[in-house]
């Protein structure tokens, strides 16, 4: 074994965990300690050393909130950071999502990282280079508009000083500066160029050290026995089979939370299947199969109106021509490939933790409210770990592995099995929108409302935690992202009404999943436009066009046209064969003011088997400022990849206990021989600010998949997913 | 009582002590070998994230138990290559930039590997279906499949 030898009898001794309860008893954790023990470094947001150092030796460390959560991110945060400060790639150092050390931006989440998370980095860079201008000026008694810098270098008048010189072993402290003049975009020679990324030599050959391959001291493996319904209580248990396991320490048990601790990896997992429990029995999860009934059924918390024009009744109720449709979304799961792993370790009254926590500041409040901590006691460190897409079970993990350490006195790994992971990460909430839209006597919409069915959100955007749940702990409510985001439509209609039912309750805890309610609002939006279309004998895309007024949506789509090589139609192609060609088209502004995305998807339908097979996307792009192309088509490809798997596949299972699509059988995800092929054009705009692509193309796949469908044998498909069984029964309804 | 099991692992003679020779072989190699390479995804042999090749196979380390290494020859992704000797496949998937999040690329590059053994020429239909029971959340397949065509055209 790795970790250094305790024995069983020593963990009765620490813990006293063993016994069936236990006072989680607030310890002295909570008195308030000098913040300077915790580090030197501020992590003001306002202050160029929360972002930036250079040491002695010129390397420069940038300390980021924001992290990389398998998108590349890194790669590109260095590079702003490299470009900015005039300093070669290799001399900057990145430190990303330790409460301790970084600055806290906000979650990764939102396609924010660039945009956001990106920009503030960029402006406490170029406020360090201009002050250190302002240093060597005076040091080398040279103009300052004499001076250059080039590769960490002040240059002017035949004099030059190095960026370690000026600054030393110094901090670099300084208020960042808003107005701090940036490098003139025409002078990058690292922004905007194809960098490879710097962590993949790490990952094909072995390397990296992901979250779940970390290893502390003195650590030991706890697996975490889950209720086999989904709010049942724990009403009894025994661990004396787990006994005759070697390596078998002891269990935790805090109310619902019961988890078995020892010595190695393999050991906790037997134990975790030889634990007896008894739990009650639970049976409140809708019907599956009236899912949508449960959902219009529900308690509306509160019901707002997220885009209003005109008068959208009066219009309905006037036109001569009137379409309703509903459309509806499954509920999802992140499915990352790795299970979330975490490792926890007390010591002293302070918590350490380590996971791939998307949002470590978030976390460490959470975790503080949980275990009645002071957040000052708490540090949480960013470990990458594998593809998250959201809120997954990461943060899950940490409290799993803090509950559990503070009761061991050891450092504690939790790592979740593949049945923890599709079974307990919080879900994409079912989503269900009411369309109602008008047309004129020329064929244009002369109204649209929209209604949308989603959970509400409580005040704080955070995931209430497992651990905290079933132990009966101190929590927050779940917050399911902005999902109200991109339910207001980018074409300009005279009479709009667009609104959210807040509902008070959902099945399963809700969370953000790549492009929360942007991908489901998109799809009944971008759906329902195209049936106007054709009610209107229009072509779809020209249709589009005709009712955007933005001139950098017209340009992308000219852009998307030429791409793809749009040809009109203004009805289905009705091919008589088994096989059915169509095409579809999409369009979005991102929540209606960022990055700009159209596609256009090829499509075949089976109409014996109802199998749909999406052949091609053609996408076109517009972020502004692209930091690396090739790390932004990588995304655009992951985008498309994974929500096509999404539309045609995937929906979560379960009966009136629990999710029953645990594995990847009962969740397939798509493959290899199902993978479009994807052709991209990127429109980049140097001058512009930078925004995300980590999801907004994800935003326009469904609609272009139905739309295409439709084309290719005239039904629409208005619930995700595209399954051949719904195929079918569209075909013959 | 705990059981020695040895195996030659990446060309050099290893042996772990097991308390259960049952015990999946993905273990043995993370934590008491210590290597990153082999990953856990499912403990399910459904993902492919696990792949490690046994006597020129590629088998799901996370099912198949260590007492079935002993004697073997294993090769992980560590054993393939490194950031300065990479195998054919490592350097095409670093000039093709295939990974995103990299989880399951152990598995992509292990099967791949496996593959362009007894296919040292494949079409991408023949790559798609060899890796088609390997699975990839990030959605990084058309750049893979490229990258493994590139290995197979350096390889030949």
């Amino acid at each position: 074994m790795l970790t250094d030898q305790i024995s069983r009898r020593d963990f009765l001794k620490t813990s006293g965990a063993l016994v069936v309860t236990y006072a989680l008893a607030p310890k002295a954790a909570n008195a308030a300690i000098d913040p300077n023990d915790l580090g030197p470094k501020t992590v003001a947001a306002d202050r160029v050393d929360g972002f930036v150092a250079i040491d002695g030796k010129g390397v420069v460390t940038v300390y980021s909130g924001k992290v990389d959560l398998g998108t590349g991110t890194d790669t590109a945060l260095t590079q702003i950071a490299a470009e900015e400060l005039g300093v070669p790639m290799q001399r900057v150092k990145l430190v990303t999502g330790d409460t301790l050390l970084t600055p806290d931006q906000g979650p990764t989440f939102g396609s924010l990282t660039i945009q956001n998370g990106g920009v503030q980095i960029r402006q406490a860079c170029a406020t360090a280079r201009e002050a250190l201008l302002d240093r060597a000026a005076q040091k080398l008694g040279v103009s300052r508009s004499d001076l250059a810098v080039q590769d960490g270098w002040i240059r002017g008048n035949g004099k030059r000083v190095a960026y370690a010189e000026l600054v030393g072993d110094r901090r670099l402290e300084l208020k960042l500066d808003a107005k701090a003049p940036l490098k003139d975009p025409s002078d990058y020679t690292i922004v905007g160029k194809p960098v490879p990324r710097l962590d993949i030599p790490e990952k094909v050959t072995g390397r990296f050290t992901y979250m779940q391959d970390l290893k502390v001291k003195g650590m030991v493996h706890a697996r975490v026995v889950r209720p086999p319904a989904m709010r049942a209580t724990l009403e009894n248990w025994s661990d004396a089979q787990c006994k005759q396991i070697p390596g078998y320490l002891g269990a935790v048990r805090k109310g619902s939370f019961l988890a078995v601790v020892a010595h190695d990896e393999w050991a906790a997992i037997k134990a975790a299947s030889a634990i007896e429990a008894r739990w009650s029995k639970w049976e409140g999860l809708p019907d599956k199969a009236k899912l949508w009934d449960h959902v219009r059924a529900s308690r509306v918390a509160k019901d707002e109106v997220l885009q209003n024009a005109g008068d959208s009744a009066a219009a309905l109720g006037a036109a001569p021509k009137l379409l309703k449709a509903t459309y509806d979304f499954a509920v999802h799961t992140h499915g990352s490939i790795g299970p979330s792993c975490a490792v926890a370790e007390f010591k002293d009254g302070k918590l350490t933790a380590w996971s791939a926590s998307q949002a470590t500041h978030l976390l460490r409040k959470q975790l503080a409210r949980m275990l009645d901590m002071s957040e000052l006691n708490i540090r949480c460190l960013y470990v990458e770990g594998s593809g998250c897409y959201g809120r997954n079970g990461h943060e899950d993990a940490a409290a799993d592995a803090a509950l559990i350490a503070r009761e061991v006195g050891r450092p504690v790994r939790v790592q979740w099995s593949r049945a923890d992971e599709h079974g307990w990460d919080p879900k994409g909430p079912p989503t269900l929108i009411d369309y109602r839209g008008a047309l004129d006597a020329n064929g244009n919409v002369s109204a649209w409302e929209s209604e949308a069915f989603i959970p509400e959100r409580p005040g704080q955007i955070a995931v209430t935690l497992v651990a905290a749940d079933l132990a009966n702990l101190p929590k927050e409510a779940s917050h399911p992202g902005n999902i109200h985001q991109g339910l207001a439509i980018p074409y300009a209609v005279p009479n709009i009404r667009a609104s959210a039912h807040w509902l008070a309750e959902t099945p399963f805890r809700p969370s953000w999943i790549r492009t929360p309610g942007r991908m489901q609002n998109s799809f009944g939006n971008e759906c329902f436009l195209d049936e106007l279309a054709a009610a209107a004998g229009a072509d779809p895309f020209e249709y589009r066009v005709r009712n955007l007024k933005d001139p950098r949506g017209l340009e992308l789509m000219e852009r998307l046209r030429k791409l793809a090589a749009w040809t009109p139609r203004t009805a289905p192609a009705g091919d008589a064969g088994e096989i059915a060609k169509g095409r579809g088209v999409s369009y979005i502004k991102y929540e209606l003011v960022r990055t700009y995305v159209g596609v256009v998807a090829d499509v075949e339908v089976n109409r014996r088997t109802g199998k749909v097979r999406v052949e091609r996307f053609f996408v076109a792009h517009d972020c502004g400022q692209i930091i690396n192309p090739d790390g932004l088509r990588n995304q655009i490809d992951g985008n498309i990849i994974q929500t096509v798997s999404r539309t045609l596949i995937e929906d979560l299972q379960w009966n009136r206990s629990a999710v029953t699509s645990v594995d990847w059988q009962s969740y397939p995800i798509l493959r290899f021989p199902e993978v479009p092929e994807i052709v991209i054009d990127l429109v980049d705009r140097p001058k512009e600010r930078p925004w995300g692509a980590g999801e907004p193309t994800a935003a326009v796949v469904p609609s272009a998949i139905a739309n295409a469908v439709y084309d290719a044998v005239g039904v629409r498909l208005r619930s995700v997913p595209f399954t051949p069984e719904r195929v079918r029964a569209a075909l013959k309804a | 009582m705990s059981k020695t099991i040895s195996f030659v692992l990446n060309g050099r003679q290893r042996s772990v002590q097991v308390d259960d020779p049952e015990m999946p072989l993905l273990y043995a190699l993370r934590n008491d070998l210590g290597l990153h390479g082999p990953r856990f995804g499912c403990g399910l042999a459904q993902c492919g994230a696990c792949t490690v090749h046994v006597e020129g196979k590629a088998v799901r380390s996370c099912t198949f138990p260590v007492a079935q290494a002993a004697g073997a020859k294993l090769l992980t992704l560590e054993g393939l290559g490194t950031p300065e000797r990479p195998h054919a496949l490592q350097k095409a998937f670093i000039e093709e930039q295939a990974v995103q999040c990299g989880y399951c690329i152990n598995g992509m590059i292990m099967q791949a590997a496996a593959f362009l053994q007894t296919n040292r020429r494949p079409t991408d239909s023949q790559i798609k279906e060899a890796l088609a029971d390997n699975l990839c959340r990030c959605g990084t397949h058309a750049r893979i499949v490229r990258a493994v065509k590139r290995a197979s055209e350096s390889m030949a």
